[in-house]
């Protein structure tokens, strides 16, 4: 038996959306950047597919998730095998694993950004991260996207000022390569949900979150985003989920993520 | 053979335009010592190979960077490193911005001794494009591109140890050594500086020797540096300096990277400058990080 909650915050509602993004993965390391995107890895570990597999982000893989707040060192872990940076990319070259990843900028392709905005390559106007290990992510495995604030500065127009991530974009596809060698699943916003299965890999809506209208989505996109008949409301987080996350997440650092914390249905 | 050096008679090995690789990764087990050595010294034009952190951008702040191969440069708990970023924004380096796992790939080619290894890393992204000195070739098996990861052949590599022996037997017995091995394996000459100088026999139980993830053949130099990371972490034995790190990140706000260094580095021993933290207590006594 479940029970849907009747009352929840926006990044609760997040959560258990972006957990659903690891169900059906079986055996996968399901890697979650950021709070909210390992609450949502971690969740999905507890419920809809308990054979993910998991880091501690340092260096051991874990048979149990860790909170993400009120931990000490002293508690321990439950460790089952020793895992390095090095032996990381054993895994991710391998494919068995699924990365949700918070990028800066998204584009009409699934291509992303985390490396710097703006200007040329030998002068950016910002500098961010560098590509970090996003191009071999995109290439090796699935992967899924968070977006704490949907907006035109993420979903940009055109393509991203750096693009860190192979896409659905023909022009870059390289040789021998098909769209089905790309794997991008998920995206996860503030106001809905989003994968990359509309007319030929054009973005498409899934769930609005309650309360949100499909011109708020698209007026904060700056590409078309496919809307199709099927289009459902983000399903709430039951009873259970929101105890598991509370388990989780003790200190309730989850509610510090999204500007103002808001609550989960807005209507 | 005797290994053992001084940080500076260990420095002077490094010549002006070497590429030297830093081992570590981000805010954590960094051989800052060696790093503030080089700040101290008048070497210039280094292309830098790192997972970077504080290293990078002190050594860019310091005018000694003429080139940085990186996958990302970043202190963690302060996502951007300040004065790289100030580096980049005035185009004052620079780059080869490359996947962290090209960067792996690229020191096992020159590990190896080959001129490169293929993968499918940098497909369909900027890398390739940006970067006109990777090569996208065919394959004599298949009929797709794959990207050739040139060997990243270094003429020095610099890496933090726990402990070592005279003849160069280095010992990390943290939860993770990185890439160091292969930053060691890649270079021309290894340094390593060292929490604890021990006599060979320390390493006689299994249970240590396990912990010695190169052959003392890859080192060329030891040199003695207690809480040499510092402030970046050497887990299991202190973690990285959070004070500290706010201090160096606002410094590049508050007159730049010449009155840190002043404060911290210019013209002081390793000594001094663990004095001007706090000692070598305090730096022990900082709490490893949880996530």
């Amino acid at each position: 038996m479940t029970t849907t909650a009747t009352e929840y915050r926006l990044c609760e509602l997040m959560i258990c959306a972006a957990a659903e993004s690891f169900a059906g993965n079986g055996e996968v390391l399901a890697t979650g950047i950021g709070v909210i995107p390992r609450l949502a890895a971690s969740l999905a570990m507890k419920t809809c597919n308990t054979d993910l597999m998991m880091t501690d982000s340092e260096a051991w893989m874990l048979s149990e998730p860790n909170p993400v707040s009120g931990r000490n060192l002293n508690e321990g872990q439950k460790q089952e095998s020793w895992m390095g940076f090095s032996r990381i990319f054993n895994n991710v070259w391998g494919g068995k694993r699924h990365a949700l990843v918070g990028p800066s900028q998204i584009d009409q392709f699934g291509q992303t950004n985390i490396s710097a905005l703006g200007g040329t390559y030998r002068q950016p106007k910002v500098q961010m991260l560098g590509v970090r290990g996003f191009p071999g992510n995109s290439i090796s495995h699935a992967n899924s996207f968070y977006v704490p604030a949907h907006s035109k500065r993420v979903f940009v127009e055109g393509e991203c000022d750096v693009v860190c991530s192979i896409g659905y974009n023909a022009e870059r596809l390289p040789r021998g390569y098909s769209f089905d060698d790309i794997d991008i699943r998920r995206v996860v916003t503030d106001l809905c949900v989003m994968d990359w299965c509309g007319p030929n890999h054009q973005l498409r809506l899934v769930s609005l979150h309650p309360g949100i209208t499909v011109q708020q989505v698209t007026d904060n996109t700056g590409f078309e985003v496919h809307a199709g008949n099927e289009l459902t409301t983000t399903a709430a987080p039951t009873v259970e989920q929101l105890a598991i996350i509370t388990a989780l997440d003790p200190a309730g650092i989850r509610h510090k993520q999204l500007s103002d914390n808001p609550m989960g249905d807005r209507r | 053979m005797n290994k053992i050096v001084s940080a500076e008679q260990a420095i002077a090995q490094i010549s002006d335009g070497m590429t030297v690789g830093i081992g570590g990764w981000g805010p954590r087990r960094k051989p800052m010592a060696l790093i503030r050595e080089i700040l101290r010294s008048d070497l210039k034009d280094l292309t830098i190979v790192a997972y970077g952190g504080a290293d990078v951008g002190m050594l860019c702040a310091a005018g000694k960077v003429k080139k940085v191969i990186f996958a990302f440069v970043s202190l963690d708990f302060i996502p951007l490193e300040p004065y790289f970023r100030e580096a980049r924004q005035n185009a004052s380096i620079e780059v080869m911005e490359i996947d962290e796992g090209m960067l792996l790939l690229g020191l096992r080619a020159a590990a190896w001794k080959i001129p490169f290894i293929p993968t499918s890393v940098g497909l369909g992204t900027d890398v390739i494009k940006n970067n006109s000195d990777l090569a996208v070739i065919s394959s004599p098996y298949d009929e797709k591109d794959w990207v050739a990861m040139p060997a990243l052949k270094l003429d020095v590599a610099l890496v933090h140890v726990d402990k070592a022996d005279s003849r160069g037997v280095c010992q990390i017995k943290g939860p993770d050594l990185y890439m160091d091995d292969w930053f060691a394996r890649a270079a021309a000459v290894t340094i390593a500086s060292s929490e604890d100088i021990v006599e060979s026999d320390y390493f006689s139980s299994s249970d240590e020797a396990r912990y010695v993830h190169w052959e003392r053949s890859e080192t060329t130099a030891v040199v003695h540096l207690p809480c040499g990371a510092h402030p970046t972490s050497c887990a299991p034995l202190y973690g990285f300096d959070v004070t500290h790190f706010k201090t160096y990140n606002a410094s590049v706000k508050e007159g730049g990277f010449g009155p840190y260094c002043d404060t911290y580095i210019a013209g002081k021993d390793e000594q001094e400058y663990q004095q001007a933290v706090g000692g070598l207590d305090k730096i022990k006594s900082i709490p490893l990080p949880i996530y």
